[in-house]
């Protein structure tokens, strides 16, 4: 187990490193910079900005350099928003988009696995239907296209909920951001249980529970649903990455002082220290989740032994 | 369906006996997948949608760019506009034909890419297998973990929004998954008596690959380029709507519904018109593709 984990954070760590290249060469092969402004900067000064940031560094040497920075977990200043520091600007709005994230993915699993559960129970009934349809609109239906129309309607028109705004995190205004990115992984969640429990419920296992008379509710509950939530388990990566990228979108229209904003703006205005955290930190919330996601396959199912 | 075009896979030969022509596989899925009312629905929309896109543009009486200062905001069916205008009093119709046909022709050109990539990739790393296969679908790992948007972003961001860059982008991004699909099926497929026979008659190993591999892979890879389209359109709409993609006063899906959902509140239809337009365009395709899915491998059925 331990070095099961030990070998997988050996190939994680190499991994980050290939992102952290990749991203890095990328972002300065970029025309432009973090000072390039309307007003042409005079070249002593220009110079005298790059050279307290490191900039005047060959490209070579400048990577060496945010290579053993981040080591240290120094992540380095940015370069657009002065006295703020890129772990400062992640410590500040981290919070916002985790709470937003977990919340969708805690709503998003408990209302799947349900859906997807009666579901395979009743096959053909309402609730598979249900189940169908909402598969249906969760890939056909972008974040994008609900939050507006949500915010339409239930800001706007029935004036229920707030249109936007974080407001301290306050739970009125964050039913809808919750909900617009949770509904994607509604769709996913509730085939993906609906599946395994139908392909779980034809094995001989079950049949033998409910041949020595156990009530339908505990074999599903007892027998079934753990081997049925395997598949899911293995989504939990993917999972994750949706909700990032429909964070983005969330963020943006409902005006949420999370990370998102960060994400485009920050690569928009050549600020590279903050584009590398950003990209430092969602590489390694991957990563990390598709370690954790292995471990709990293993823990769930006894024919896989980590090795 | 092309007709024995596959004719070594025919499945119920023996069993009907010489004298009773041979269905091909193609045969029957393309029968399944008549059957199957979702999926011809679906294709029915989507040929409409296409045929309107292609040919919209030419018919329309307005112009995608046309700004017209004095009809601002018309709401639909109001002074000859079908759909109504935007801010700058342009016509809506004319701008969702505009925007469905940039949009479809990234979806295409972009899976197109991440056809060439993902089949060349996967079935090479599948075929060879050993360290090269563990070496290349490594590659395929990182790429998984770098967060696909921001690597699009980081493109778009670095060298432009061009379109060009953008299908490449995209479709560079796209073709991870197929390439896995590509594997896994070219590791069952390499272990078939047909491949041994192959390697026995002298051919080389790409010419196995071309000749005896990739035409056995064509089922799932038809399914999941038909899955691969509506991702790509929404990918790219995605980037539109973040302001990254397709540049004003060109049209797309996506930047047309960014720009509705800005002023929804004055003028609803700019935003309900291009997502309905969205919505069936994706549903379209996932209807066929699911339909494809379940002609093509009929043990779910």
């Amino acid at each position: 187990m331990i070095r099961f984990i030990g070998r997988r954070l050996l190939v994680a760590i190499p991994t980050l490193f290939l992102v952290i290249t990749l991203a890095f060469f990328m972002m300065r092969a970029a025309p432009g910079g973090p000072f390039d402004s309307d007003r042409k900067l005079s070249p002593e000064i220009e110079a005298n900005v790059l050279a307290r940031y490191g900039m005047n560094k060959p490209l070579g040497e400048q990577y060496l350099a945010y290579l053993t920075g981040v080591a240290r977990g120094d992540f380095g200043p940015s370069l657009k928003y002065k006295d703020k520091s890129v772990l400062q600007i992640l410590k500040e709005n981290g919070p916002v988009s985790l709470k937003l994230g977990g919340l969708a993915i805690a709503l998003a699993a408990s209302v799947g696995i349900g859906l997807g559960v009666l579901a395979a129970a009743r096959q053909n009934g309402g609730v598979d239907h249900l189940v169908m349809g909402i598969a249906v609109a969760g890939v056909c239906v972008p974040t994008f296209v609900t939050a507006p129309l949500l915010v339409l309607v239930f800001g706007s028109k029935l004036g229920w909920l707030p249109s936007g705004g974080w407001n301290g995190g306050a739970a009125a205004n964050l039913v809808l951001p919750v909900v617009v990115l949770a509904l994607p992984q509604v769709a996913v969640i509730s085939r993906l249980t609906r599946a395994g429990m139908i392909e779980v419920l034809r094995s001989n296992y079950i049949r033998t529970a409910r041949a020595k008379g156990l009530p339908e509710r505990r074999v599903i509950s007892r027998h079934a649903l753990r081997a049925a939530l395997l598949p899911l388990v293995s989504y939990l990566g993917p999972a994750c990455a949706g909700l990032l990228t429909g964070s983005l979108v969330v963020e943006k229209i409902f005006n949420l002082p999370g990370l998102g904003k960060f994400f485009v703006l920050s690569a928009l205005q050549r600020d590279y220290t903050v584009v590398m955290g950003m990209v430092i930190v969602y590489a390694g919330l991957i990563l990390l989740l598709n370690l954790l996601a292995d471990l709990l396959y293993a823990a769930l199912d006894p024919r896989v032994r980590l090795s | 369906m092309s007709v024995g075009l596959f004719g070594a896979r025919r499945s119920n030969e023996a069993l009907e006996g010489a004298a009773v022509r041979g269905r091909s596989l193609w045969e029957d899925a393309g029968r399944r997948l008549l059957r199957n009312k979702a999926a011809v629905g679906a294709m029915i929309a989507l040929a409409l949608l296409a045929v309107a896109a292609l040919g919209g543009p030419y018919l329309a009486t307005f112009g995608y760019d046309e700004v017209r200062k004095d009809e601002v905001w018309l709401p639909p069916l109001t002074g000859g506009h079908l759909l109504g205008t935007d801010a700058l009093g342009r016509d809506l119709l004319a701008r969702l034909l505009m925007g469905l046909r940039v949009s479809l022709a990234i979806g295409l050109t972009a899976t197109a890419v991440s056809l060439v990539i993902g089949v060349a990739w996967g079935a090479v790393a599948g075929f060879v297998g050993g360290r090269t296969d563990e070496a290349m679908m490594r590659i395929v790992d990182v790429l998984y973990s770098l967060p696909f948007i921001f690597f699009v972003i980081l493109l778009m961001v670095a060298f432009g929004s061009n379109l060009v860059l953008m299908f490449l982008a995209i479709g560079a991004v796209e073709w991870l998954t197929m390439s896995r699909i590509v594997r896994g099926q070219t590791l069952a497929l390499k272990q078939k008596e047909f491949v041994e026979a192959a390697r026995a008659a002298g051919l080389s190993n790409a010419a196995i690959i071309a000749r005896h591999i990739v035409p056995n892979l064509l089922g799932p890879v038809v399914v999941y380029v038909t899955l691969t389209i509506p991702a790509v359109i929404l990918a790219e709409s995605f980037l539109s709507f973040l302001g990254l993609g397709v540049q004003p006063p060109m049209a797309s899906l996506g930047g047309l519904i960014a720009d509705g959902a800005q002023q929804m509140e004055l003028a609803p239809w700019l935003l309900i018109f291009p997502s309905a337009a969205m919505i069936v365009t994706l549903a379209s395709f996932n209807f066929i593709g699911d339909g494809l899915r379940d002609a093509i491998d009929p043990k779910d059925r």
